[in-house]
């Protein structure tokens, strides 16, 4: 007979997360993963005024604002029938790209690291999940103190950021046509300042931190394999040029499944509900006309993610999509091992530097003086999508504008692909497909599950902001704590 | 060296002068921490209906570094994004705190409280074979500790989780806890400042600082915004931007400056690197109770004529004239 283990809550990820698994013989058979927090942001959406929309949706996630902020720009540009002049889409890419740099260096050296590093024997390091520590100890003090010298670091890139975004976290100069803030000489420069600072930090620093924990943990590459299916959107437009396809960007749109590259169509998403508290009926939906009706007495339901899925597959979505999307050669050279664990932390470290280095370019497109805006209306009526990928993967937001409100917005988050239980047909999500076959030396300990987990950095808050419920389940009224 | 009471608070209002505020009082910050029993106070740190943007916000604290806070200045128990721990190693901590270390510790609450279906739209852990609300975990530990800090706009009134319909009644802390002394620190996110400044005053002098009427500290709350903003002189010479990047005051583009009280523009943002109004971003009114419902359309005029569309007033966003931006 199996043994389960709860982990509830999971710690250092964003947002409310509850992982089960079912142990026999030291591996793990069986896995769930559920999301334990709803909010409701698309309901509160729902008939305000469509400017407001990237000021609120922002406040899905605290880690990305800017992502979800970019996604519901790029909507309202689509509804509106507004392109942002070149400063406006270059100051957008260098807001993403800097939260990017924060996010990837906060995900590394604070989210996951202390799954391999020991922290000092001080609150908040302990307590922890003891056993598996591997590092010698002299890589093992210097790895402490890069988790300090890495808050300075991704406090800088927040303030690199705020010098066009306003503030950090949720700026307010985002706007449909572009942004708020102007471009000039000075701004530029101490951007730059600001950029090169975090950049070395990332290429002597982080990177041969990835390498280390790789080298040492070499096994970890072998494990957490997931579906294998990867999903990029793209991001980080290139040129001021329509790119209805999404391949003239940093990160170009596609998809790797079943061992091949492949292309995206976006109305080939469905939302499974199976397993999701939501009525049988409203399954397999695209998210555009997906209706979303709560169903509390399922009795195979367990988490309020839905399942999304292309063509029917579950796929995985982050870094390591977008570098095997892009056929990065490192990444690629890797060949299987890089659907394990270290595989997603190594190509998370590539990612930042990658994208460092284009942020230091894109800096040099811009022209102090010229606008950063452009004038538009909001329509009567409208619709609009917007495909983004935030540091965690691939985000859509979807917007309906009916006199001149928000008559419907939806999103389809990172999260909620990685993290997402079983589809109607009992196939697994890719945090569960990568569990399942994991080992469990201890299960008062279970530090394997947490490192599988989080080297998906996966984000609740923004997984589980979009449900529509009426009630939940009841609990007990009380109990000791 | 000490500090009266009075030259704390007049120190903490002074970030207009460009010193920032816990660099002025570093000798009397050892000082107070010397005096918590074992050198640093314990925090419990739980999240409710939050994005998180809150503890990023206090991560980007620069003076004191947030490295010396987390090691030196406090003993942080329990933060759900920073804990090495998960599981029952946390739940067993909130069970330790309650009962062995009533009111000597301070409890920090991020995010709105859901109270609809008994607080079931938000748990945070499982204990003994059940689920912990946010809800009943803030009722446990609210009344355990020595004081309460609702770290944020969501803690303090609600916030976006708490904004119409409400969806899932979302509140903020004093709201539940009613017997013991609830700090707000408003604000979308916080300001690290305004937490730590809070934070040292509490530890310094035993007892919470002066409240508004919003049971923010006064002393990071003075006054309006528009009395202090970098734009104000536009303003008072009539002149108004016209369209998003003009110069001028922001007034017609949908500033609330005039109604929020906050001390943005001498504190600013991110190291002082910018503020909203600076970038050209109309003010949104998140320190106030009356974020985002009333505060909203954000470019909507003050006063507002147009209510948001939830609270079905009239709703006629204006059609702004842009003119051709100058060729230089």
């Amino acid at each position: 007979m199996g043994q389960q283990i709860i982990v509830d809550p999971v710690t250092r990820i964003e947002g409310h997360l509850k992982i089960e698994v079912d142990v026999e013989n030291g591996k793990v058979v069986d896995a769930k993963s559920s999301g334990t927090l709803f909010r409701g942001i698309e309901l509160i959406l729902r008939g305000r005024d469509p400017r407001d929309a990237p000021h609120i949706v922002q406040r899905i996630c605290g880690v990305c604002p800017i992502a979800h902020g970019t996604a519901s720009m790029l909507c309202l540009d689509d509804a509106f029938k507004v392109s942002p002049p070149a400063n406006g889409r270059i100051v957008r890419n260098l807001i993403q790209g800097a939260n990017y740099l924060q996010s990837h260096i906060l995900h590394f050296y604070h989210l996951a690291a202390l799954d391999y590093v020991k922290g000092p024997d001080t609150a908040p390091f302990i307590p922890r999940y003891e056993g598996d520590y591997r590092l010698p100890k002299d890589v093992n003090d210097k790895a402490v103190e890069h988790y300090i010298q890495a808050l300075t670091i991704r406090k800088k890139a927040q303030e690199m950021l705020s010098v066009f975004g306003a503030k950090m976290p949720h700026v307010t100069v985002f706007t449909a046509g572009g942004v708020t803030e102007t471009v000039t000489p000075e701004k530029i420069a101490l951007f730059k300042q600001y950029l090169r600072e975090i950049t070395s930090f990332i290429d002597n620093v982080y990177i041969p931190d990835a390498v280390a924990v790789s080298t040492v943990y070499s096994d970890w590459f072998t494990i957490g394999a997931g579906c294998k299916n990867l999903l990029s959107y793209g991001a980080f437009k290139l040129s001021d040029d329509d790119d209805p396809d999404g391949q003239n960007r940093l990160f170009r749109r596609g998809r790797y499944a079943k061992g091949e590259f492949a292309s995206v169509d976006y109305r080939k998403i469905t939302e499974d509900v199976k397993h999701s508290w939501f009525a049988d009926e409203t399954s397999g939906k695209y998210p555009g006309e997906g209706v979303t009706e709560p169903d509390l007495n399922k009795k195979d339901a367990y988490s309020w993610l839905k399942a999304p899925r292309y063509e029917g597959e579950p796929h995985e979505v982050g870094p390591l999509a977008r570098m095997v999307v892009n056929k990065h050669k490192d990444v690629l050279g890797l060949g299987d091992k890089a659907f394990s664990v270290l595989g997603r932390h190594y190509a998370r470290a590539l990612e930042a530097s990658i994208v460092a280095h284009a942020m230091s370019e894109w800096l040099d497109q811009l022209v102090p003086g010229q606008p950063a805006f452009t004038p538009f209306d909001i329509p009567e009526e409208g619709a609009g999508v917007g495909l983004h990928e935030a540091p965690r993967g691939a985000l859509g937001h979807w917007i309906v504008i009916k006199d001149r409100r928000i008559e419907n917005y939806q999103a389809v988050v990172p999260t909620t692909w990685n993290g997402g239980p079983r589809d109607d047909r009992g196939k697994l999500g890719p945090i569960e497909q990568a569990l399942v076959g994991a080992p469990v030396k201890d299960p008062n300990n279970p530090i394997e599950l947490v490192r599988i987990v989080r080297a998906f950095d996966p984000c609740i808050a923004c997984a589980v902001h979009i449900l529509e419920i009426k009630g939940v389940a009841k609990e007990p009224k009380s109990f000791v704590v | 060296m000490g500090f009266t009471r009075r030259e704390f608070i007049k120190l903490c209002m002074s970030s207009a002068v460009g010193a920032s505020l816990i660099s002025l009082i570093g000798p009397d910050l050892e000082e107070a921490l010397a005096m918590a029993a074992d050198g640093k106070p314990p925090i419990i740190w739980l999240q409710g209906a939050s994005c998180t943007g809150c503890s990023i916000s206090l991560l980007n604290s620069v003076d004191p570094a947030i490295e010396k806070v987390l090691l030196d200045v406090i003993s942080l128990r329990y933060h759900p994004n920073i804990s090495a721990g998960s599981g029952h190693l946390v739940t067993e901590i909130f069970e330790e705190f309650s009962e062995k270390h009533k009111d000597q510790f301070f409890l920090v609450v991020e995010g709105a409280i859901p109270t609809k279906e008994d607080g079931a739209y938000c748990t945070i852990g499982e204990y003994k074979g059940r689920e912990l609300t946010m809800l009943h975990t803030l009722n446990v530990l609210g009344n355990a500790a020595k004081a309460v800090i609702a770290a944020g706009q969501c803690a303090s009134f609600g916030g976006i989780p708490g904004a119409a319909p409400n969806p899932t009644g979302a509140v903020g802390v004093n709201k539940v806890i009613t017997k013991k002394p609830v700090i707000n620190i408003s604000l979308c996110p916080m300001h690290p400042d305004h937490f730590l400044g809070t934070v040292v005053y509490v530890l310094k002098y035993g007892q919470i600082p002066e409240l508004d009427r919003y049971g923010r500290p006064k002393m990071f709350y003075p006054n309006y915004i528009h009395e202090s903003c970098e734009r104000r002189t536009y303003f008072d010479s009539g002149k108004f931007a016209r369209f998003i990047g003009d110069e001028g005051c922001l007034a017609l583009l949908g500033c609330k400056g005039f109604v929020s009280t906050a001390d943005c523009p001498t504190r600013l943002w991110n190291n002082k690197v910018n503020w909203c109004v600076k970038a050209g971003a109309p003010c949104l009114g998140c320190s106030e109770p009356t974020f985002p419902d009333e505060s909203g359309p954000f470019y909507g005029w003050y006063p507002l004529n147009n209510k948001t569309g939830v609270s079905y007033g009239k709703f006629e966003p204006q059609k702004t004239e842009f003119p051709e931006p100058a060729k230089k």
